[in-house]
């Protein structure tokens, strides 16, 4: 491939995985790279990043797609050669994947590991990939590489307590060992992965393993589909979302502050100018504040939505009065009085966990029930200047729905909505009541950061 | 007429690093790509990771002057580009009388002389180098993106009433922003883009260093190690470069020798912003509630 073939796969791709790289950007790259040397492989990903990437939560993304079309090393790289296998040279069977040759790449692992030496981690997980993930003999279209087996025969994680013991000795405390042991296994994964998507891409072509492997920006990405260490990545991408969300409506009412002309402070005013009146004063306008009622399931099927959900009701009711949440599994309850301006996010996440679990008497989520203690207990809480917000997949076990309550409640609210974390294309199926309830009020499909951003700018 | 900026990113580094100001190797290619393709630069990260510091020492580093153009909501063209002196022309019209016509007093009120230069009017039209700071570009309000627009692109800034102005040396433009707001594509469009963020330990404990220099090595460690927990704490507020100096001030100024916990906890008010956040950071840190 030349250069300007990878440079333009590259750049195709990238838009592939949702960024958006527009032509003058491109041409901007060629322009940075035409300035700077090429010998070294984090200037060429530097240049390039400074060009093509607009947003940090890209960055990540970015990366994995450079990793593919500007690798590190071809096949084994100049180690193969020189590579003389721990051990002697005696035993240099073609297959190195033997449990001698584990035990012992286990333990010079864990002794990189120990020292956190980035250098030699990538070294290792390289060869982790070359002997242990090797699956050669496999049909055509199957790729013969696999991150996953060879961290299934490495088992990295298995090492996490003889680093935590290693770290210990060195006078860290126990807490801390037990943070860096998790980060530097999580890096050597980390390493894997990307060694494995390197060779299979050495071996089908940059462009498959893209659209196969890179997931979408965090963003972007499904919250009942995120794996555990994305909930958490997406977790700290909430509250600056809901702090810019905040800051821009603030800013938007700001805009239309002006209100009408101040007659009286004009004129005054122009006596300086000679009865010309240069500037105009105007009466500020009356701020018009609508509350906001949630009602969120908190279930076990909707678990991570509502954390996200709950979390940016949190960040919201920092930024403005008038906001109630009540959480429902088959029963309500308020959980207003736990967001507490300046209480602590992870206190209160944690509170809420705890107290979902009053949520349910009977542990099977019921909407009818639900909404029918709501607007006994707390109906009152919706009036002509509230803002109803449903959150939830509306998946009701075949119980009562109690359409009518919820008829009622949306017809005293200003506005309501209802939020689903499902796909349009579930809403009805098996014992989800999504298209009955969507007929009382405007039901949207909400399954990824992005998707939360526009909604809540919409409502204010 | 074309200013080198910088020679390569080696150079950046080097001459930055004399200006007092301690780059890692992203951000010294980025700030050279910006000086050699001569697009403005787009900061973003972070509150107090040295983003106006960076235009500060490209500044100092290249022997240009600074033009700073704080951005707030409200900012408007007459505050960022030019305004016309309303007062000096209605003192004009007045003093005409009635010696003069019209169309001659019409000419004369829209000249040079009337014209009330303001930051990136000024930025444009200097002849010397000069680095243009636009700070804070997210706190404006999204028309003011609009008119930076042909600054940006053309480094040309349209007056009706006297032509276009186009600049005779181009100027190095950074834009910071704590992303508060998202920019729009147009803007993004035409910068260069650096995201800085909290630095390693390493670089963390040379800025200190150089930064107050009266300071103990082990000090030193011992409180970036400290900074680099709490920022691994989901805070409200993480502590910034910034806020760790001020603290290897305030360990100096109070003749600190070890940073024990009591220190910790007596001076924790310098870093930490929030009284939830100092609440949660002495339990995470386990230290003496005082």
């Amino acid at each position: 491939m030349s250069l300007l073939d990878t440079h333009i796969g590259f750049v195709e791709a990238l838009r592939g995985a949702g960024l958006p790289v527009s032509l003058a950007e491109g041409l901007d790259a060629i322009a940075a790279l035409e300035q700077v040397s090429w010998h070294d492989r984090e200037t060429v990903r530097a240049a390039y990043a400074a060009t093509l990437v607009k947003r940090q939560p890209q960055r990540v993304t970015f990366d994995a797609v450079f990793d593919v079309y500007f690798p590190r090393l071809v096949g084994d790289g100049a180690r193969a050669a020189s590579d003389d296998a721990p051990g002697d040279g005696a035993d240099r069977s073609p297959v190195r994947d033997s449990g001698s040759d584990l035990a012992q790449f286990r333990e010079a692992l864990a002794e990189a590991l120990a020292s956190g030496d980035p250098s030699a981690l990538q070294d290792l997980a390289v060869d982790a990939v070359a002997r242990f993930g090797a699956m050669p003999g496999r049909g055509p279209g199957l790729s013969s590489w696999s991150a996953y087996t060879s961290l299934q025969r490495v088992a990295p994680a298995e090492l996490a307590d003889r680093l935590v013991q290693a770290l210990l000795g060195r006078g860290v405390d126990p807490e801390q060992a037990r943070r860096t042991a998790a980060r530097r296994i999580g890096d050597f994964t980390r390493l894997v992965e990307g060694d494995a998507r390197r060779r299979i891409a050495e071996e089908k072509g940059p462009a498959h393993i893209v659209d196969a492997t890179v997931r979408p920006t965090i963003d972007r990405l499904d919250f009942l589909a995120a794996r555990r260490t994305d909930l958490e990545e997406m977790r700290r991408e909430v509250y600056p979302l809901a702090r810019r969300l905040a800051a821009r409506l603030a800013k938007e009412q700001h805009a239309r502050r002006r209100g009408p002309l101040d007659v009286r402070r004009t004129v005054r005013a122009s006596i300086a100018t000679g009865g010309v009146p240069l500037t105009t004063h105007h009466r500020p306008r009356r701020p018009h504040r609508t509350d906001l009622v949630v009602l969120c399931d908190v279930s076990g099927s909707v678990a991570s939505f509502a954390q996200f959900t709950l979390l940016l009701v949190y960040a919201l009711r920092e930024a403005f009065g008038g906001v109630r949440a009540f959480t429902f599994v088959d029963d309500v309850v308020e959980v207003t009085d736990r967001f507490r301006p300046g209480a602590d996010v992870v206190e209160v996440m944690e509170g809420l966990a705890a107290s979902t679990a009053h949520a349910s008497m009977w542990g099977r989520t019921s909407y009818g029930r639900a909404l029918t203690r709501f607007a006994e207990s707390h109906g009152d809480a919706v009036g002509p200047r509230t803002s109803l917000l449903v959150l939830g997949d509306g998946r009701s076990n075949h119980s009562d729905l109690a359409l009518p309550v919820l008829a009622d409640l949306v017809g005293r609210a200003r506005h309501a909505w209802w939020l689903n974390p499902e796909h349009p294309r579930h809403w009805g199926t098996g014992d989800s009541a999504a298209d009955r309830y969507a007929e009382l009020l405007p039901m949207l499909e909400c399954r990824s950061l992005a998707q939360l951003g526009e909604f809540v700018h919409g409502i204010a | 007429m074309t200013t080198t900026w910088f020679s390569s990113p080696a150079d950046a580094t080097a001459r930055l690093r004399s200006a007092g100001y301690l780059t890692d190797d992203a951000t010294a290619l980025t700030a050279y790509l910006a000086g050699a393709l001569e697009k403005p630069l787009l900061v973003e990260g972070p509150a107090g990771v040295g983003k106006t510091e960076l235009a500060k020492a490209v500044a100092r580093a290249a022997g240009a002057e600074l033009v700073r153009l704080q951005c707030y909501e409200g900012l408007d063209e007459a505050r960022a580009l030019y305004e016309w002196n309303y007062k000096k022309q209605l003192l004009r019209i007045q003093a005409s009388g009635d010696g003069s016509s019209w169309s001659e007093t019409h000419d004369d009120i829209f000249t040079e002389e009337f014209l009330l230069t303001r930051p990136l009017l000024g930025a444009i039209r200097r002849e010397e180098p000069t680095v243009l700071l636009v700070d804070e570009v997210d706190k404006t309000d999204i028309e003011v993106e609009g008119l930076l627009l042909e600054v940006l692109s053309d480094f040309q800034v349209t007056i009706p009433e006297l032509g276009t102005v186009t600049a005779t040396r181009r100027p190095f433009v950074v834009l910071t922003s704590n992303a508060s707001r998202e920019l729009s594509e147009a803007v993004k469009r035409r910068c260069l883009f650096l995201h800085l963020d909290y630095p390693s330990a390493e670089r963390e404990r040379e800025i200190v260093t150089s930064q107050v220099p009266g300071l103990d090595d082990r000090v030193v460690a011992q409180l970036v190690d400290v900074v680099v927990r709490l920022r691994e704490l989901e805070l409200k507020k993480a502590p910034s470069i910034a806020e760790s100096v001020d603290w290897a001030r305030t360990l100096v100024a109070l003749q600190v020798g070890d940073l024990d916990e009591d220190v910790v906890a007596r001076t924790l008010g310098v870093v930490l912003k929030h009284a939830s956040d100092q609440q949660r950071a002495q339990r995470e840190l386990k230290l003496a509630s005082r």
